[in-house]
């Protein structure tokens, strides 16, 4: 099999050659935990220390404010759930959007199930909030504002700094899931006005399983876990010293090349975005125009589902053909049989959501690629709309009564 | 996660498209996930299904259980079309995940509603 071609960088991306090196005298030669004194020990707590100043470069924080996690899951978790408990005495209210990823929404139904109440502010159909709604949302129980910048599946880049002045001058605790956009876009969390902010290391080709949480000082949240003092006694348990250096390289990275890379990520996207409207037709693009991630794209395609586009990607059949590596937000592939909740949020309609197809963009994505991808999707989406009971019916009839096959109905009528 | 049987009906669909003036039509949706099949048949003197095509909207096993049916019904008489049963093309098909076992009820649906329509235009029972 040829060399796939990697398009979902949103899930997550290759981990960095340059990181992995990085990692590597971390877990078998320079072995020893952070919390001991000795030699071995005293190199691993001054790595994880290098690698904190790192990312708080990368995010214009205060060295003291970072605090590592398994990755932004756990982030969002300790933040949402932190926070609310820490202030239940306060008020047991929290806002956040009805276009959020699980790890965000979870945390919020679980407490919304244990006597909080969450207001689910609409997004439109870009899959934007106003600061507007957020201030009228709030209200004297009001604890907590949390929601994503960057939307993991459409791309939307929420009005988060002006949402933050909102919340700073209400007085509210502002989370933001960052997962999406730090070492993507710049973040800087003064700017943002949050005082919380989830992030994750293999969403900005770091490794997989380590994030961190920034918690402004003088924020109150109680801690998600309880065990050792690790963590300025927050966040118990044994570092992961390869994987924090990991993040800590790769926050270094994407400082300097973030920059050039969204540069050129930005173009490759929308060529893809201007090769899909220019090649298809019945095809809706999901998500902001201008308020975009530069790395994703979202389409929805009448008339097939997701699966079957995804699948017919990712296993080409024709000889030394790449397979194409992409995401849906169909029912089929769902688990509970129903479209992307965030799909649905921005008003497309169920049978277009079905059609759903995300490609989302690394720095090693060629134009070449590009190409290939339009090439081979065109393919797909002929095929797949050639078998498909629904598309265009009516409109089409096949006017010499041949079979689909070998029949040009478009031509014909 | 799907089986090679699976995979070569989804890539290698059979009888794929619309049988020319059917005897009889079979369209049924998936009120789960949304997805539509259309099975057309065309009949003989003997009741025997001639040609089956189809259309499917819909996963890969959707794709694939609809291909299966059709090779399966293909030739048979309608008594014995209809006792295709959705576990009958799953195993034909080397199994399907367990969260897609749905989309063969698709399949088998679909053949016995187009059959059901050959009779009703037909007058047989
Ligand atoms: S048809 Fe939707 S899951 Fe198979």
């Amino acid at each position: 099999m040829k060399d796939p071609i990697f398009l979902d960088n949103a899930a997550t991306t290759r981990t960095d050659p340059e990181v992995v090196e990085e990692m590597k005298p971390w877990f078998d030669e320079r072995y020893g935990s952070p919390a001991t004194l000795y030699a071995m020990g005293a190199e691993a707590k001054q790595a994880i220390e290098e690698a904190r100043q790192r990312l708080a470069d990368l995010i214009g924080a205060d060295v003291k404010e970072i605090y590592f996690t398994s990755g932004a899951t756990e982030a969002n978790n300790w933040a949402i759930k932190g926070t609310a408990e820490a202030l239940a005495s306060k008020g047991k209210h929290i806002i956040t959007t009805n276009a959020e990823h699980h790890a965000l929404l979870m945390p919020c139904r679980h407490l919304e199930k244990n006597g909080w109440e969450v207001t689910y502010l609409p997004v439109d159909g870009e899959g934007l909030v106003t600061p507007e709604a957020v201030a009228d949302a709030i209200r004297d129980d009001t604890v907590l504002v949390t929601m994503a910048h960057g939307n993991h599946e459409i791309g939307t880049i929420q009005p988060i700094a002006a949402i933050g002045a909102v919340t700073r001058e209400r007085g509210v605790t502002f989370h933001v899931n960052a997962a999406q956009t730090v070492g993507h876009v710049p973040v800087d969390v003064a700017e943002l006005e949050c005082d919380l902010l989830s992030l994750s290391a293999h969403k900005f080709y770091g490794p997989k399983g380590v994030g961190a949480l920034w918690m402004r000082r003088g924020v109150r949240t109680t801690p998600l876990l309880h065990g050792g003092g690790q963590e300025r006694k927050r966040r118990p348990g044994t570092h992961n010293v390869p994987g924090i250096v990991g993040l800590g390289k790769a926050a270094q990275l994407a400082r300097n090349r973030m920059q050039s890379e969204a540069k050129k990520l930005v173009e490759l996207r929308d060529y893809l975005i201007e090769g899909i409207e220019k090649g298809l037709d019945d095809v809706r693009l999901n998500g902001s125009r201008s308020e975009r991630l530069p790395n994703n794209v979202n389409f929805s395609i009448e008339g097939i589902e997701g699966e079957s586009i995804m699948l017919s990607l990712s296993y080409p059949t024709a000889e030394g053909s790449r397979p194409v590596y992409v995401s849906t937000g169909s029912a089929c592939v769902s688990g509970t049989l129903e479209p992307s909740h965030i799909l649905l949020a921005l008003g497309v309609p169920v049978e277009m959501a079905h059609g759903s197809v995300r490609l989302t963009l690394s720095h090693e994505n060629t134009r070449e690629e590009c190409d290939y991808v339009l090439e081979t999707l065109f393919e797909v989406v002929e095929r797949l709309r050639s078998m498909s009971p629904v598309y265009k019916r009516g409109a089409s009839k096949c006017a010499t009564g041949n079979d689909n096959d070998g029949c040009d109905c478009e031509a014909a009528g | 996660m799907y089986s090679e049987k699976v995979m070569d009906h989804f890539q290698n669909p059979r009888n794929m498209g619309e049988v020319e003036d059917p005897d009889g039509v079979g369209e049924v949706g998936n009120p789960q996930c949304g997805d539509v099949m259309r099975i057309t048949i065309k009949v003989d003197d003997q009741e025997r299904i001639e040609d089956i095509k189809f259309k499917t909207l819909g996963c890969g096993a959707a794709i694939a259980t609809s291909s299966m049916v059709t090779e399966m019904a293909k030739g048979k008489t309608l008594g014995e079309a209809e006792e295709i049963s959705k576990k009958m093309v799953a195993d034909a098909l080397g199994g399907l995940p367990p969260q897609k076992m749905h989309c063969s009820n698709l399949a088998s649906d679909g053949l016995k509603k187009a059959i059901e329509d050959y009779r009703s235009r037909h007058g047989s029972s």
